[in-house]
């Protein structure tokens, strides 16, 4: 119950918070309708909508992540969460607390994302609910990252962190915006290491109907990490108050 | 009877000691202020009296349960309002303290009840409905001491709760402050020696994590040898103890 109050507040916070609506759900959805334009006018294979939009579901989560470490930033920065530690309140209840608002808000940008997808031309399916149905564990990557930056970084840092350096980040190694294969070598190599491309191939392969190739061991290993460095810091800079 | 008691409350940082053997007791209802220049023990003193520390040796008894032993005990008993204001910005004052409500377990209607209470007690009605962080300095204070008092907490600790404030905000504050005496017990912390000297029972004042005098402000002067609590105080922390 103490948990769900704590989550509440947490909803609200994001969700009357302008910059939610303008980054959130205005970004991804401005970025859909240019590429969808550009592609109207010369054709680009992977702007087609069947594959920027899974894409786009993954990049838009990065708002998310930024969302959550402002949050917990500003949070630690105000004391408000000194205050809180004085209250009966668990370690777990901060963290689910934290974590659990967030899914449907990154819930509901993806399926902004398809909805403005369909407007454009892509064809309805029940593969759009497998995607949107992943977009949950991959969110969860997203969010913890968010939790994890906002319990180490400043308010200042943790903007910067996710909102640039981050963002770039999954931009670059995701394989939306270029084919990491004409880029090649190292560049690839780490791309094939890190997350975001794995994430994006699982939500294109679920979009597109093909199953057999969705690729969830690195995107699972990625969340169990994330989420346990998450915790890790929270309850270090908890007990550090 | 003893609201707090601590201990030889000791807290060490590598090698630099914050706290040092602290004994203190505090009895019920009564205002006790904590003064000294900055580094002198203050906060980290509250922090571990609230829990949010762990004591490098010693402990303290808050209402006869052990900050060590029986922490979540002690967080049912005590609140603090932090240097900070240390609230939520984009809800409204209401959310605020119906959310701290929520947070100590109050039902529906005790809640409604404590929101009346706090929004009588602080005049929060003209500003109810507005968003916390839309609200001035003022009333920032002011909603972050309801947000302490909501959950009914039998020790206090307010940290500089008038810093930055205007005279008339501070006026406003000492008023309340002084209709809680003698209610729960309250543990003060400020650089603003008129404020200590209107509000406290007694004063403790620290000095490198030690406590080096203790009483009433006539007694703190009159063993200083001075004349008023400032050139007492200036004594004390410079290290001039009689």
């Amino acid at each position: 119950m103490k948990m769900l109050i704590f989550a509440q507040r947490v909803s609200k916070e994001i969700l009357r918070d302008p910059l939610t609506l303008v980054f959130g759900i205005g970004f991804p959805v401005a970025l859909l309708l240019l590429l969808s334009a550009i592609q109207a006018n010369i054709p680009v294979e992977m702007f087609e909508i069947e594959k920027i939009t899974p894409g786009m579901t993954v990049f838009g989560l990065t708002f998310i992540s930024l969302f959550a470490a402002v949050l917990v930033a500003k949070d630690r920065e105000t004391a408000f969460l000194q205050r809180l530690y004085t209250t009966p309140l668990r370690a777990v209840d901060f963290i689910v607390g934290y974590g659990l608002p967030f899914v449907p808000i990154a819930l509901a940008q993806s399926v902004v994302c398809y909805l403005v997808a369909l407007i454009l031309g892509l064809p309805f399916g029940k593969n759009i609910f497998i995607a949107l149905l992943l977009i949950i564990p991959v969110s969860i990557f997203f969010i913890f990252f968010g939790i994890l930056c906002g319990s180490i970084f400043s308010v200042k840092q943790a903007s910067g962190i996710c909102g640039a350096l981050f963002t770039n980040l999954t931009a670059w190694l995701s394989g939306i915006w270029f084919d990491l294969n004409l880029v090649g070598g190292a560049f690839q190599k780490v791309a094939d290491c890190l997350p975001f491309i794995h994430a994006v191939e699982m939500e294109k392969a679920a979009l597109n109907g093909n199953f057999s190739a969705v690729d969830d061991c690195w995107v699972f290993a990625y969340i169990i990490l994330i989420v346990v460095l998450a915790i890790i810091c929270f309850l270090k800079q908890m007990k550090s108050n | 009877m003893e609201a707090i008691k601590t201990v030889n409350l000791t807290k060490k940082y590598k090698d630099v000691v914050a706290v040092d053997n602290l004994n203190l007791t505090i009895e019920k209802g009564e205002l006790l202020s904590l003064l000294g220049t900055n580094g002198a023990g203050k906060t980290t003193t509250i922090k571990m009296l609230c829990t949010l520390l762990k004591p490098s040796s010693g402990g303290a008894f808050l209402d006869g349960c052990s900050i060590l032993q029986e922490p979540m005990h002690v967080k049912e008993i005590i609140a603090i309002s932090p240097q900070e204001t240390a609230i939520a910005p984009n809800l409204t004052v209401c959310e605020n303290l119906a959310m701290m409500c929520g947070l100590h377990g109050f039902d529906r209607k005790k809640t409604k009840e404590k929101v009346q209470e706090m929004v009588d007690i602080f005049s929060l009605n003209e500003i109810l409905n507005k968003k916390a962080g839309k609200l001035s300095g003022g009333w920032q204070r002011k909603l972050s001491i309801a947000l302490a008092l909501i959950s009914q907490p039998k020790i206090l600790f307010l940290d500089e709760p008038t810093l930055g404030l205007d005279i008339l905000a501070r006026n406003d504050l000492w008023q309340v402050i002084k209709n809680l005496k003698g209610k729960i017990t309250i543990v003060l912390t400020t650089h603003y020696l008129p404020e200590a000297e209107a509000l406290s029972d007694r004063i403790a004042i620290m000095r490198r994590g030690k406590i080096v005098a203790l009483g009433n402000c006539e007694q703190l002067i009159r063993q200083t040898k001075t004349n008023d609590l400032e050139t007492a105080f200036i004594n004390l922390v410079k290290g001039e103890e009689l």
